[in-house]
């Protein structure tokens, strides 16, 4: 009888996220004997709550509306991407209006990328994952070639010398740098901090992305994703209902890019965007997503769980192996772990029960 | 009888988990005879086969009973290699050829001809090397055998559908020792030369001593061919008969059986029906659905009626309800209250208060992991705007809760709420929340598909029961496509016959059995009413 009872909680909640909260929570404890501030350890696990929190959100859409995880949402980070360069490039001194400016251009510009990627993915139904993921590959390497040659002309994004190409970092402090993470932000404690905006910002796009699932285009696009047959038979038309919600996806990218970067401090070029798919498509998944349903809750707990392993593992890994670069080895193992894991934990195939 | 017979099934019964499909069946085939099988879709004609064939469903479900004799001797067949070491072949009606290979590869699949070189004698039989002259030669003696006209070494891919059978054909005289070859359905997917020619190679293959099992619907290819036939019906032996001994309408007769089961109880009926009062006017209507081609059709259906469309599997009844919703290609004039719809446009009959309960509950009728109440509430939310609330225009849960609620009470149900997945649902529950959907966008035309395809008997009556009601008190106009035609009859107004695409014929609820199974086997001798 009791057995039952656990049993049906275990089904519920789901054995991965038990394990891997498991997991963080032996974690947690392991970090106190060797020294290092829980509440510094937590306070970082919320910090990349919200800061990866959007990418992870650009997910549902993209699962709903049929396409399954969209490794590809790295076009809508490159549009994120030239959205702060261009405000950068515009030396906005506000920080507020920088941000939404650079968001403003990055939706637009991956709303435009996204159709035509929706269009693309339209013509090769049943591999939308194996094509993603190459899609979002390609594009990284193409904007390689990009940041080296685009006309930019700020002091802040090209390199010192010489006069051409983009840096690798661009500083956000003259920007937007931490503007959502300092609005209302406090302390706990003195290790502690709660980056209050940036956590408000991350829970707002939540309730938007919620709204429009609830909206009636957004449950036509998401039948079109459980059952593309059903959704026709009701005059739904499935391959606009996948672009649309590959467009908005790409477009979560973009806006979810921007708030990383304000966090961080810093905007990334080059490579360094290059396995964030993974990333995002890894912490939905443990969050109990599958290729063919997510949901909002999923988002939540998978990216507090993905993102909180990572920022509790690296320090007591280093501690454990000091003066080795074997800890950032066992980053690698463990993040690309849990995707394997969460992957093979996933009910593949649409349709299936 | 004092022949020997090629075949002797005696007794066979099969249960599927309780479900008894066969009761005691017979079947006898002479060696060098056509004998035809027949029987309405669900008659026990696969079973029976499948039985003779030794097919791992028969033995995985607890084996059949009765015995099986080949040439007089007790056979024990229980796996196809069993069936084929004993001489029986089948021409399977979905071809099993393989695209890629040519003609002589095809028929010689697995069977090839090989000669022995310097690494099979070492490393055994499976390395020899291809004998392709033999396996030329042998296949070319197959082909000229049934006069076909073609290469051994043409590809498979690209060549007409008549050629595929004939090369499946080829392929089953090419096995040695072939005794029993079955023909399940072979004349279907032909073109009518291509079918008279097939016709012609059964003749030439009986005549060389085969037992043929010729399966079919078609009344008139029986008449032309076969020498005897033996009809089965809901799974009971019906009767064997010699074909001179017998003629069309009896032989439709002996098929339909008189199956007297009232689904419906009568209801008041103060409706008036009149000719001149169109609802839904069909002409020169072709629909490309696979299997179910509607080929020309012209239909009427009258303001207020209940009109069954009925017809055999893959004649194309099922299309023809498809096609209007716009979910496969369709062309010609559809006009609903006199009013052309485009078929082009999807959703173009939703809009124009057409509702359709699709054959496939699980495929296209529902969302299988979403809530019943979702799946009630949404087509009307996607073409009505309904259940919708605010300024932003956002799902309304607790309206197509309470929609959903008062859905459930009155087509009874059976869920733990309506927050249940439909997909763990009864079959014949989902059934009803396909139903609650289509009612719930308040349709002037119905279009039910295969009502009652594998539900138990108490929601079947409860589904039937509630089409009525919907037409005595509603007015809705109904069409109900289904196979099982002792429902159409209990249930309908007129009923029209679909067959090779077009109508056939359009009957009384009591018109004789055998005009029925004259209808539905393509017979026009003495029908109804014809177009």
């Amino acid at each position: 009888m009791n057995n039952g009872g656990i049993k049906k909680m275990v089904d519920s909640i789901g054995l991965p996220r038990l394990i891997i909260t498991g997991f963080f929570i032996i974690l947690l404890i392991a970090a106190a004997p060797l020294g290092l501030s829980i509440p510094a350890l937590l306070g970082d696990c919320i910090r990349r709550w919200g800061m990866y929190g959007i990418l992870v959100l650009a997910m549902v859409p993209a699962v709903q509306c049929g396409i399954g995880l969209n490794f590809g949402i790295s076009l809508g980070i490159v549009s994120g991407l030239l959205g702060a360069l261009v405000t950068i490039e515009m030396k906005i001194a506000n920080p507020w209006a920088a941000m939404f400016l650079a968001m403003a251009i990055g939706t637009v510009l991956a709303s435009l990328i996204g159709i035509g990627y929706g269009f693309l993915l339209n013509r090769l139904k049943g591999s939308e994952m194996t094509v993603s993921t190459y899609v979002g590959f390609s594009i990284i390497a193409f904007m390689n070639i990009m940041w080296l040659s685009l006309p930019f002309k700020s002091g802040e994004i090209i390199w010192p010398l010489g006069g051409q190409g983009m840096r690798n970092t661009i500083n956000l402090a003259s920007s937007f740098g931490e503007v959502l993470n300092n609005t209302a932000g406090f302390y706990i404690g003195s290790d502690l901090f709660i980056p209050t905006g940036l956590i408000i910002f991350f829970l707002l796009m939540c309730l938007v992305v919620y709204l429009f699932m609830r909206s009636k285009i957004g449950m036509a696009m998401s039948s079109a994703g459980a059952n593309p047959a059903f959704a026709r038979s009701t005059g739904i038309n499935v391959d606009k209902m996948r672009i649309l919600g590959t467009a908005v996806s790409t477009a979560l990218a973009a806006i979810g890019i921007i708030t990383y970067a304000q966090s961080y401090g810093f905007l990334q070029l080059y490579n360094a965007p290059l396995m964030m798919g993974f990333h995002c498509v890894a912490a939905v998944l443990i969050g109990g997503a599958t290729v063919s349903r997510a949901k909002i809750s999923h988002v939540l707990i998978g990216t507090f769980l993905f993102q909180g392993i990572l920022a509790v593992a690296l320090p007591v890994v280093n501690k454990i192996l000091p003066e080795s670069n074997l800890s950032d080895i066992i980053r690698i193992i463990i993040s690309n772990g849990i995707i394997l894991y969460a992957l093979s934990k996933t009910k593949g195939g649409r349709g299936s029960e | 009888m004092s022949t020997e017979y090629a075949l002797k099934m005696t007794g066979i019964a099969k249960e599927y988990y309780g479900n008894r499909v066969l009761k005691g069946v017979d079947l006898f085939v002479k060696p060098g005879e056509i004998h035809a099988l027949m029987g309405e879709n669900g008659a026990g004609k696969s079973t029976l086969m499948n039985i003779l064939f030794g097919m791992p469903v028969i033995h995985s479900t607890g084996g059949f009973e009765g015995t099986v004799e080949i040439n007089g001797e007790p056979a024990n067949i229980n796996t196809p290699q069993a069936a084929m070491h004993y001489g029986i072949g089948m021409v399977h009606q979905e071809f099993m050829l393989i695209p890629g290979f040519t003609v002589r590869e095809n028929i010689k699949v697995g069977r090839e001809i090989t000669k022995p070189n310097l690494v099979s004698r070492i490393f055994g039989k499976k390395l020899e090397t291809l004998d392709v002259d033999a396996m030329a030669d042998d296949a070319q003696k197959a082909l000229d055998m049934i006069g076909l006209d073609i290469e051994e070494y043409t590809q498979v891919a690209g060549m007409p559908i008549g050629y595929m059978q004939f090369v499946e054909i080829a392929r089953e005289i090419d096995k040695t020792g072939i005794q029993l070859l079955v023909f399940d359905e072979p004349t279907a997917v032909l073109t009518e030369s291509e079918a008279e020619r097939l016709l012609g190679i059964m003749k030439l293959l009986a005549s060389k001593g085969i037992a043929i099992i010729f399966i079919t619907h078609r009344l008139d290819e029986v008449m032309a061919v076969a020498d005897s036939l033996t009809v089965l019906r809901d799974g009971e032996f019906v009767v064997r008969k010699d074909i001179k001994d017998t003629n069309v309408v009896e032989i439709a007769e002996l098929m339909i059986g008189r199956k007297v089961e009232k689904l419906v109880e009568d209801t008041e009926d103060n409706r008036t029906l009149n000719d001149n009062d169109i609802a839904l006017e069909i002409r020169d209507f072709h629909v490309d659905m696979p299997g179910e081609r509607v080929k020309g059709l012209n239909l009427d259906v009258r303001k207020g009626e209940i009109l069954g469309i009925g017809g055999l599997a893959g004649q194309g009844k099922i299309g023809i309800p498809n096609g209007i919703m716009g979910l496969y290609k369709a062309t010609g004039t559809v006009k609903a209250f006199g009013k052309e719809l485009n078929l082009g446009r999807l959703g173009e009959a939703l809009n124009n208060k057409i509702a359709f309960v699709s054959e496939d509950r699980r495929g296209v009728g529902l969302l299988l992991n979403n809530s019943i109440e979702e799946n009630i509430s949404f087509s009307a939310m996607q073409v009505k705007g309904k259940f919708l609330k605010g300024p932003l225009k956002l799902y309304d849960a607790a309206e197509a809760k309470k929609h959903a609620l008062d859905m459930i009470k009155l087509f009874d149900i059976r869920c733990t709420g309506p927050q249940q997945d439909a997909g763990a649902l009864s079959g014949g529950n989902q059934q009803k929340v396909c139903l609650a959907r289509a009612v719930t966008l308040d349709p002037d035309i119905l279009i039910v598909s295969e009502p009652t395809r594998g539900i138990d008997i108490g929601a079947k009556k409860l589904v039937l029961e509630h089409l009525v009601k919907l037409n005595r008190e509603e007015g809705k106009t109904i069409i109900v496509v289904s196979s099982e035609l002792v429902e159409l009859r209990s249930l309908c107004d007129r009923i029209a016959i679909i067959f090779d695409g077009k109508l056939g014929a359009i009957m009384a609820p009591d018109d004789s059995d055998a005009n029925y199974g004259l209808a539905m086997g393509g017979s026009k001798i003495g029908g109804g009413e014809d177009e």
